[in-house]
């Protein structure tokens, strides 16, 4: 059992509130998954600026002084905007490379949560409200959203084992259920270049979209393939710099519900998720079908 | 009439109120507000009051109902009227999956669509379903009737038993050993009572009907497959 929440937002005036919205949804989850929480958030792109976002579990000293010593390295302006173990960097969006690099050389024990030009992913284990609150999850702003509270089966209860996984740039994948044959389509993976950072099934579905999506194919068609080729129990919900879907395996076992206004479409793993969420009471609302995707881009 | 508010109470408060409901009551309609998608709302009620729910539902409302009548205004969440024994449940919206699993008696009427695996191993329930209803539906199924006005998803009825299933609209598949069987004049007379207590009749008329149930070749053992076993 996992809990997913996700909000994509179709009216600018809503996107102050992203943050506390998501952050409310992402708490009333806590049942579904205690072990470990986590959110994407599409802050928005600025122009030139490219964010790595990145993670240690040792922040004082892997921060201290990152931004002056990556800015040596790449001989370009960074700055660095630290939120409890994680921190966002920003560095010039040509960059961005250079920086990933340069970081793996600089700071060994720093892991790379998101990369992109609107990404930002923050994780870690303990309690969704203990979570939301370390990265103050409420006052973030943005255009869309993907949050995760994780009852962990198929890998340890790590901060690099939560959810959300990113395998491409400005791409987030969460997971509730089970993927049974990811071992060999993570072999097969590897083979086509792909790297991965864990044993998780769930980064296996991440990494399976990016290379759909690297090969050419949309949002859309890369998630059609999720239903031939990965076994198992799974509602995925997806992220891209500007698009947000929703797909679930044809048994359909584990829990969906959709609502859309004409201020934002909801995606949470139960109808608790929603209750706050503005005009709920005249929203569609609906349980996304088995092996149908859904998908929307702005 | 009492008037439970369910956010300002709990869950725990309004199910301990309902389950020392016994025998004669002079309070006899209830209305929950504030549901907020909670579980387990007005599960293992058992006497005659009606209770009527402000709102949607999560998981397993109205569970092992006994006696009651419950009126959902909104959808609910999964295993809806679970194993209900009698009395009647009903849901204004959508139900979520499993909607009247298992359920020995009583009546569930479900006014919007369900999703998948709708009166799974049902033994006994009626279930009345104005919109459609998703795959695995019926699944085991054992007694009791199911009537659907819209379409069926999937594998309606696989591995059927007793069941009698009556669906209006498409079917997309049947399940194993499910087959259409013949409308007699006593089914069409079980679904005109069937409609009429589903709150169904001036949407739908007995003929525009087929009938679903089992072959029964996958629960008798058949003496040509001893060598199989």
């Amino acid at each position: 059992m996992c809990g997913i929440v996700g909000l994509f937002l179709k009216d600018p005036s809503l996107e102050p509130k992203l943050g506390a919205m998501l952050a409310d949804m992402l708490v009333t989850m806590t049942d579904r998954g205690p072990d470990s929480a986590g959110i994407a958030i599409y802050s928005g792109a600025r122009d030139g600026i490219g964010k790595i976002t990145v993670q240690s579990a040792q922040p004082e000293a892997d921060f201290r002084n990152l931004d002056e010593d990556l800015r040596n390295a790449i001989g370009q302006p960074v700055l660095l905007l630290r939120k409890s173990t994680h921190a966002v960097l920003e560095v010039p969006i040509g960059q961005i490379e250079a920086a990933r690099s340069a970081l793996a050389h600089l700071r060994p024990g720093v892991k790379i949560m998101s990369v992109g030009d609107s990404i930002e992913i923050f994780k870690e284990v303990g309690l969704p409200k203990d979570v939301a609150a370390r990265f103050a999850v409420a006052q973030m702003k943005g255009s869309h959203g993907i949050g995760h509270t994780r009852m962990a089966t198929e890998s340890a209860v790590t901060t690099m084992g939560a959810h959300p996984f990113s395998t491409g740039s400005d791409q987030c994948l969460v997971h509730n259920g089970s993927l049974s044959n990811h071992n060999s389509v993570r072999r097969d993976l590897i083979r086509a270049g792909m790297a991965f950072e864990t044993e998780n099934d769930t980064e296996v579905a991440a990494a399976f979209l990016s290379h759909k999506m690297d090969e050419g194919a949309g949002l859309g068609e890369a998630m059609e393939a999720t239903l031939t080729d990965l076994d198992g129990f799974f509602t995925f919900v997806v992220g891209t710099r500007n698009g947000f879907g929703v797909v679930r395996d044809p048994i359909a076992c584990k829990p969906a519900v959709m609502a859309e206004t004409d201020q934002y479409v909801a995606f949470g793993s139960e109808y608790r998720a929603l209750v706050d969420l503005p005009g709920i009471e005249n929203a569609r609302v609906w349980e996304p079908e088995p092996a149908t995707v859904y998908f929307w881009e702005r | 009439m009492p008037s439970f508010d369910l956010g300002a109470h709990g869950l725990r408060a309004l199910n301990s109120t309902l389950h020392a409901l016994k025998g004669q009551t002079n309070e006899t309609q209830w209305d929950i507000v504030n549901p907020r998608g909670s579980h387990a709302i007005a599960a293992g009620v058992d006497a005659a009051v009606d209770i009527t729910v402000h709102g949607s539902t999560g998981y397993y409302c109205a569970g092992m109902n006994k006696q009651a009548t419950i009126r959902v205004k909104g959808s609910a969440g999964p295993g809806v009227a679970e194993n209900m024994m009698s009395g009647t449940v009903i849901v204004d919206g959508d139900a979520s999956q499993y909607a009247g699993a298992t359920g020995r008696g009583g009546l569930l009427v479900i006014k919007g669509n369900a999703s998948s695996r709708c009166g799974i191993s049902m033994k006994g329930i009626d279930i009345v379903v104005h919109g459609s209803i998703g795959h695995m539906s019926a699944f085991m199924a054992q007694s009791g009737n199911m009537v659907v006005l819209g379409d069926a998803g999937d594998a309606l009825g696989d591995s059927l038993y007793e069941a009698r299933l009556f669906v209006r609209g498409k079917v997309k598949s049947l399940g194993a050993d499910c087959i259409e069987k013949e409308m007699r004049p006593e089914h069409l007379e079980l679904l005109e009572t069937l409609l009429q207590r589903g709150e169904a009749d001036a949407k739908a008329r007995p003929e525009e009907f087929r009938r679903y149930g089992s072959a029964r070749k996958l629960y008798n053992f058949n003496i040509d497959n001893a060598s199989a076993y």
